[in-house]
């Protein structure tokens, strides 16, 4: 039986009908076009997929959309406001951070993730902490840059809104 | 950054950086059409069967099923990257060769129908005696995979170049070693996937697909499916990466193009993470036996290599791949007398395509393992060894090659210096070793046919310059390095560029991306057409200011005459001065670009120069070997790489440390573990390549030189550097505990036994 659910999404309220099999990543992008949180394996082990509820980061592919009801969901759509990229975004651009883009939409959510937990990560917390984003371009390391560079430029890149320094 | 150059040479971010970051850049699968239908492939149970029968009629009926395929609905044509060895259908015919095979396709108006559908097709298989090693494949009387082709050998190379049985004579010793290179998913982190739409009034096929070769995918589909090229137009839309496994066309192309044509209707396949594990490419896994003399100080004499590369079910690049394998026997060393023998054999099993590196770095990891052994064997320094059979520019080449610059003895002494090979080899504790490998590459290559580029710049009334490239950016920056070499050609700057790159229907030719050629082939395209528009402008400009064409110059958004840059104009002005002149708008420049070809060698039967440049790398690596669990962890890499001059050192950094993340995943990681024709890890867990826990620190050094053929000196930059990382990786674990390792992957369970065996 579907079930309509109110999802909150980037700060919109969207009104869906899900069947409770319905993951939430099927949701955003089959559902409600948001094409920038990506499929890599729909198996929870890549990352791609990875949004922030509540501050946190999930992977949407094994969670399910009924689930995320009631919670304040983050897609990359979200991140930037207006024209200006978030830190953490312009950083991945400085920085080369990317290559191919596809990892890109989950990686920045982990780290942004990340920096909303703690202030300052090292490079070992960072690493540990995105271990679950997997890149099959970089390396990585252009990405570890990436997100230190975010935190150093700008103090506020992970804080949640309304909480800057 | 050389002299004079304001925008090739900078570290400037992939111009679709931002789209990349915001979650806005397009990729296939992103893509949706009014009324779009979703197929999926039904995929053979079995390793080698007969088909009987398919029974469709029960999925036909199944509500939202739009159309049922199988391989009798498709025309009897056989597809395949390399035109010679086109051995695939696009749905089976009368046979499964392996797990995975495509045997029939459903589209319907959800994909999980579509996938309930499959599970109503109803086929009747009768099994066949299966083979899954290659040794065994290749002998009398095994099962025949492909009607016709005995010992399931595809293909074989055989070539001798001197006289080796002489070399071996006149050797102070002789080695022969063997060893074995495993099976390496691409696991590029987009799913292969693709969109078709049909245009039935005037037959026009539209294809999106994740692909790196737009051109070649044309032409397959318009053979396979009968319909004129001219009717096929390919666009290329973001590609998350690629690696070589797309470089091949499969079902899902074939298919989605048939069922467009066939229901009117807009359709799209996207493959699971399973099926491109299973169902698309690998790097093939290779037998190799090398047999090597040299004189007391290391001198290599002669050399005899034989591998047997497992190419399961099909051919895809095969001839490519062993021939590939052998041709980089004769380079970065001195080989003077040399015979490879290579064969590609099918087996009931996933099948081998082009990987990063393209059948070399499985001959790489022997050889360079091997060279280190002999370096023991004969008590020199492995650096030493390195540096004495290096090869030079400009020297004469024992199978023809032309060296026009090589950096590559620069790059072993500088990667052993960075990694501390004096104060290290042999002088750390035991678990911890240092080790190297070297290793070269082509920047496409100059002896096939096809193998050219077209560029066209347009400068408009608005003083935006408008290019258009064929070249396939699958997320390494080709249309951010291509835009660099306009901009700094005409002196605009990087923000007048746009660039619309691969679209067959609008970009003229180009190969695709493979053979580490782009920058070299698609660049040079592009600087030709920028001249070419350029030139334009200025013999007006020239009139103008009554000065010589030849004294122009253009930068920074201004043409001038050299030396006086009060005489002159801003670019936009020129623009401005050239319309109103009343002369015709656009100002269009073109340029096609080949690798001069004027020895063409097969290089099969007769020696020839392969490509327009080759670039030289070595790898040097710090390990340390947990003697408890067998783990190995790399502390560190050097790449040393010779890649010419850089276009953009920041993608050039980019591309070596990932390469050099994908070459520890070989040596240390992956593999592809395939029982009775089943792949046992197709997914990301099991598979389990390197993630930020494993990466090493990565020092990137640039050996430049000056290439008179790439653009601005350019060369092949981060394919070559997957290589030689495996062994390097290898010999410094030898280094460590003083095992040799002769297979890959080195898991923790083979360094534990060896460890034990040791005792
Ligand atoms: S798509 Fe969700 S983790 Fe891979
Ligand atoms: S940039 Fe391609 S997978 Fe990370």
């Amino acid at each position: 039986m579907k079930r309509a659910i109110e999802l909150s999404i980037n700060g919109d309220t969207y009104d869906v009908l899900v069947s409770p099999n319905n993951t939430l990543l099927e949701v955003l992008r089959d559902k409600l076009g948001l094409m920038g949180t990506k499929r890599g394996c729909d198996l929870g082990a890549c990352g791609a997929c990875t949004v922030l509820i509540n501050g946190e980061a999930y992977l949407s592919c094994v969670m399910l959309a009924i689930d995320a009801g009631g919670k304040d969901i983050l897609t990359i759509e979200g991140l930037a406001e207006g024209g200006e990229l978030h830190p953490l975004q312009s950083s991945f651009v400085e920085k080369g951070g990317l290559q191919c883009g596809f990892c890109t939409p989950g990686m920045i959510l982990t780290a942004r993730a990340i920096l909303n937990e703690e202030e300052n990560p090292t490079e070992d917390v960072i690493k540990r902490k995105m271990a679950g984003n997997l890149c099959r371009c970089t390396g990585y390391k252009k990405v570890v840059e990436a997100v230190m560079s975010a935190n150093e430029s700008d103090e506020n890149a992970g804080r949640p809104e309304g909480q800057e320094a | 950054m050389k002299k004079g150059l304001n925008i090739v040479g900078t570290r400037v971010p992939m111009l679709d950086a931002g789209l990349k970051v915001k979650g806005a850049a397009q990729f296939t699968d992103d893509l949706v059409l009014p009324g779009m239908l979703f197929g999926k492939i039904l995929r053979s149970p079995l390793p080698h069967a007969r088909i009987l029968n398919i029974d469709t009629s029960r999925a036909e009926k199944l509500p939202g099923v739009r159309g049922v395929a199988t391989g009798r609905d498709i025309p009897d044509r056989q597809y395949g990257i390399v035109p010679m060895a086109k051995d695939e259908y696009a749905l089976a015919k009368d046979k499964v060769r392996y797990i995975g095979d495509d045997v029939a396709a459903v589209c319907a108006i959800d994909p999980e129908i579509a996938e309930e559908a499959l599970e109503l097709i109803d086929v009747d298989y009768e099994e066949l005696a299966a083979v899954f090693d290659p040794r065994e494949a290749i002998k009398e009387g095994a099962p025949v995979i492909h009607e016709g082709v005995k010992n399931n050998t595809s293909f074989a190379i055989n070539k001798e170049f001197g006289d080796v049985a002489r070399a071996f004579a006149e050797s102070d010793a002789v080695f022969e070693d063997r060893f074995y290179s495993q099976a390496v998913n691409h696991a590029p982190l987009e799913p292969h996937a693709a969109l078709a739409q049909f245009d039935p009034l005037n037959g026009d096929l539209t294809l999106w697909s994740s692909t790196q070769i737009p051109f070649f995918l044309r032409r397959n589909l318009s053979n396979t499916l009968q319909i004129p090229e001219s009717k096929v137009r390919v666009i290329k839309p973001k590609v998350g990466g690629g690696f070589g496994q797309k470089i091949d066309m499969f079902a899902k192309d074939f298919c989605a193009a048939w069922f467009a044509i066939h229901l009117g209707k807009p359709v799209k396949f996207v493959y699971e993470r399973e099926e491109v594990f299973i169902s698309t490419r690998q790097r093939h896994p290779m037998y190799i036996t090398v047999k090597t003399g040299v004189k007391k100080d290391g001198t290599i004499l002669g050399q005899q290599f034989q591998a047997h590369a497992d190419g399961g079910a099909y051919n895809s690049t095969a001839p490519t791949m062993i021939a590939l394998s052998c041709f980089f026997l004769m380079i970065p060393y001195h080989i003077p007398n040399l015979i490879y023998e290579g064969c590609h054999i099918y087996t009931n099993k996933p099948v081998g395509g082009a990987m990063r590196g393209h059948g070399i770095p499985q001959a790489r990891f022997a050889v360079e393992r091997q060279l280190d052994m002999i370096a023991g064997r004969m008590g020199v320094d492995p650096v030493e060894i390195r540096i004495k059979n290096s090869i030079h520019a400009g020297q004469p080449h024992s199978a023809g090659f032309v060296i026009n610059t090589c950096g590559f003895s620069e790059s072993v002494t500088r990667a052993a210096e960075s990694i501390g090979w004096q104060e290290k080899r042999g002088k750390l504790p035991l678990g911890r070793g240092v080790g190297l490998a070297g290793a070269s590459f082509p920047s496409g290559v100059s002896n096939m046919s096809h193998i050219s580029s077209g560029a066209v710049v347009q400068l408009g009334r608005d003083g935006a310059v408008n290019v258009l490239s064929g070249a396939a950016d699958i997320g390494q920056g080709a249309e951010t390095v291509i835009s660099q070499i306009v901009a700094e050609e005409l002196g605009v700057s990087l923000e007048d560029i746009r660039i619309t790159a691969a679209d067959t229907g609008i970009t003229p030719l180009d190969p695709g991306t493979f053979g580490s050629g782009v920058t070299v082939r698609a660049g040079n395209a592009a600087r030709l057409a920028a001249m070419s528009a350029r030139n334009k402008l200025f013999e007006f400009i020239a009139e103008k200011l009554e000065a010589n064409l030849a004294d122009l110059v253009a930068e920074n958004r201004n043409i001038f005459v050299k030396g006086s840059p009060e005489k002159g104009m801003t670019f936009s002005a020129a623009l401005k001065a050239y319309q109103y002149a009343d002369l015709p708008m656009p100002i269009v420049g073109r340029g096609s670009w080949m690798a001069p070809a004027s020895e063409p060698t097969t290089l099969f039967k007769e020696d020839g120069n392969f490509a327009p440049s080759y670039s030289f790398m070595t790898q040097a690596a710090e390990v340390e070997v947990d003697l408890q669990t067998g783990r190995v962890k790399l502390l560190k890499m050097v790449t040393a790489h010779d890649c010419g001059t850089p276009i953009n050192p920041m993608l050039v950094e980019g591309q070596l440390e990932g390469s050099v993340v994908g070459g520890m995943g070989q040596a240390l990681y992956e593999n592809v573990i395939v029982e009775k024709g089943q792949v046992m890890n197709p997914s990301f867990l099991d598979y389990g390549f390197p993630t930020f826990m494993e990466m090493p620190e990565i020092e990137a050094i640039e050996v430049e030189t000056d290439d008179p053929i790439g653009p601005f000196g350019a060369k092949e930059a981060g394919e070559g550097t997957q290589l030689s990382p495996a062994p390097a990786i290898v010999n410094a674990v030898y280094d460590a505990i003083g095992v040799d390792f002769m297979e890959l992957p080195i898991t923790p369970e083979k360094i534990l036994d060896a460890l034990e065996a040791k005792k």
